[in-house]
């Protein structure tokens, strides 16, 4: 038998019975759909983290003060266990360091702002000039904090953009005074908004220099200070001489946690790869199922067509012949199976990203790739047994059952 | 020489404890071009006999010699091989596959040997014209009639130009104009040089043939040509 009247024999016994094969496509067709929908939303969510992270900017090692909780219990600290403040001479001094391109001490804390009667709770941040470069942002109008403070007013503040709508409506807001707590600043700057960034959104903060911030909220410690690298291949050197620095400058004690970017990065891009394969696996499940009912929509598939396969043992057709005849059709319903379910998925991944425009939901080509293939080799693999059934039966009972 | 040469033929059949002896110590020779009718009471062996013949069975004991060459040693494949080559089946319930068209049917057996699509339609048009069906070339078999579908099945069982045809009681499922029908069909293909061998019930069809071979509990009980 020809390899082509192979397979046409096949298409022609799957669309002898719709039904049947109907629910066999449909069946291959919603495991393959669902591991594409969900590998395409895991992957989705990971490339959205990965993103969102990156927006943060780039090479940053970030310094918390207090030794790391994961860290574990250290005997050492718990002998000594004082805590230095890390201070903005902390920041000034890591920014000395050869793999360091600049440094940004940070304080956060919030406070209410007024102006012409208007009164609104804002979250404060304290920091220095290299804050905007090293996070990458942008000013829409006037000057992010100055250089050097030295004999300057510490009372100047840059605005988010979306205080300076709430606050200053229509006028403009550039240059008028308006209180923070108990003082009073001039608005020198106004930064362009994003609405990006993990945690706060840099447009609803009030950014003041580092020494107004931590006047105002009455600390010497600073809640982080950000460092960028010099490139990417120094972030680890610029990890270890800032730790270095800090240690020299706190007595020989690690009391600080100084972790890199890239470890988050990493640490979130490796937790959610794994729920995609996840997800992959529990789809990958509803495909096993799916080569289960082939196998046994086969076996009745061969129990009705005892008849015509003794027919064609008397017509001729050795065993194999029959084997291969209805293993094509096993390879071809899951292939069609395959297919149809590429699409839905394809479809539902389309779907989910209309539905949320920000998540990049589109389907590994692993999954694909792995989405198909075990569906072919399940429809063959379930397809094995009732094809040998149907090769070996009994010619002369075959016939004579009907 | 023979066509077909049976010695010392057994048959046994084993349900559970018991045993049936379909076919004893069974021999027959059978020339090129004979009409044999093999006949005989339900049970007797007729259509065990017409199995091994047609190379669906293997006996027991006993040698099976077609065309000279010994068929009871062949492997499933070669057998099957002989089936397409020299062997077409009739049935009672002509066994038509039910998804396809009278056409298509007609076709199997040369799709089975791997003859090319344009080789096949063109034969099995010319096969449903000698046979009066060239207007249900395209009717599946539920929408012909008894003696029509018999007809597809021997344009099937032809169509290889076999050196035999074996039919189990052809007529069975006919009345008795359409089973006089399909029997001139067989003895005009048997004039034509085809040895037929058939099994039937029936003393009228049976007395039609020139050679009958009577059978009885697994025996051959009489043979009117016996050489
Ligand atoms: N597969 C089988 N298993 C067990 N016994 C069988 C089998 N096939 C046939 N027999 C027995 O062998 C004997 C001969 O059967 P066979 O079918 O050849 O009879 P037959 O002459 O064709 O009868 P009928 O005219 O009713 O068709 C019977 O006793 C039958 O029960
Ligand atoms: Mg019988």
């Amino acid at each position: 038998m020809r390899p082509a009247d192979v397979l046409r024999f096949a298409a022609g016994s799957a669309t002898g019975s719709p039904l049947r094969t109907f629910l066999m496509v449909l069946a291959m067709s919603i495991g393959v759909a669902a591991v594409v929908v969900l590998t395409a939303l895991g992957d989705g969510a990971r490339r959205y983290v990965v993103n969102e992270f990156s927006s943060l900017g780039s090479n940053l090692v970030i310094v918390l003060p207090g030794r790391s909780e994961t860290g574990g219990f250290n005997p050492a600290n718990a002998i000594t266990g004082t805590t230095r403040d890390l201070t903005v001479e902390d920041a000034a001094a890591v920014a000395r360091a050869p793999s360091v391109l600049r440094t940004a001490p940070l304080t956060i804390g919030t406070s209410e702002a007024t102006y012409g009667g208007k009164l609104m709770d804002v979250t404060i941040v304290g920091t220095t000039a290299d804050y905007l470069a090293i996070r990458r942002m942008e000013v829409a109008q006037g000057r992010f904090l100055p250089a050097a403070n030295l004999g300057q007013s510490m009372s100047v503040a840059v605005l988010g953009a979306k205080i300076r709508d709430e606050l200053f409506g229509a006028e403009p807001a550039l240059g008028r005074m308006f209180r923070v707590g108990d003082r009073r600043y001039r608005v020198i700057g106004v930064m362009a908004a994003s609405g990006q960034g993990l945690g706060m959104n840099a447009d609803e903060v009030v950014v003041l220099p580092v020494e107004a911030a931590q006047a105002m909220f009455n600390t010497n410690t600073l809640f982080r200070i950000m460092v960028e690298a010099k490139g990417r291949e120094s972030i680890q050197r610029a990890r270890k001489e800032t730790l270095e620095i800090l240690m020299a400058r706190h007595d020989g004690e690690e009391d600080v946690t100084v972790i890199t970017q890239d470890a988050v990065l990493a640490t979130f891009d490796r937790i959610l790869g794994v729920l995609t394969y996840g997800v992959a696996g529990i789809a990958g499940i509803s495909l096993a199922v799916a080569g289960i009912l082939v196998m046994n929509v086969m076996l009745v598939s061969v129990t009705q067509r005892t008849g015509e396969i003794g027919l064609m043992k008397a017509l001729g057709a050795p065993g194999h012949t029959i084997r291969n005849a209805f293993l094509t059709e096993a390879a071809l319903l899951s292939a069609t199976g395959a297919i149809v379910g590429y699409l839905i998925g394809q479809a539902g991944a389309f779907a989910l990203r209309l539905a949320l425009p920000t998540l990049p939901a589109y389907a590994p080509g692993w999954a694909v790739i792995a989405a198909l293939g075990t569906a072919l080799a399940t429809g063959l693999l379930f397809g094995v047994m009732p094809a040998n059934r149907a090769a070996r039966l009994d010619a002369v009972q075959a016939l004579s059952k009907r | 020489m023979s066509l077909i040469e049976l010695t010392g033929i057994e048959r046994v059949f084993t349900l559970g404890d018991s045993e049936v002896h379909a076919l004893r110590a069974l021999d027959l020779s059978i020339g090129t071009g004979e009409y044999v009718a093999i006949m005989g009471p339900s049970g007797s062996g007729k259509s065990t006999l017409l199995n091994l013949l047609g190379l669906l069975d293997r006996p027991n004991a006993g040698t099976y010699r077609l065309e000279g060459r010994d068929v009871t040693t062949l492997s499933g494949e070669e057998q099957a091989q002989v089936r397409r080559e020299r062997i077409g089946f009739v049935f009672q319930s002509f066994h038509l596959v039910p998804r396809l068209t009278a056409a298509e049917n007609i076709t199997l057996p040369m799709m089975l040997a791997g003859i090319v699509a344009a080789e096949r339609n063109e034969r099995a048009a010319r096969a449903l014209a000698d046979y009066g069906l060239t207007d249900r070339a395209d009717h599946r078999p539920d929408q012909l009639s008894g003696g029509q579908r018999q007809r597809v099945a021997i344009a099937r069982a032809t169509i290889m130009r076999p050196a035999m045809i074996l039919a189990d009681e052809p007529t069975g499922n006919l009345d008795r104009a359409t089973g006089e029908d399909v029997m001139e069909l067989l003895e005009g293909l048997n004039a034509g040089g085809v040895t037929l061998i058939v099994v039937t019930h029936d003393p009228v069809l049976g007395s039609r043939a020139r050679r009958r071979v009577m059978m009885e509990d697994g025996r051959k009980v009489e043979d009117t040509g016996a050489a």
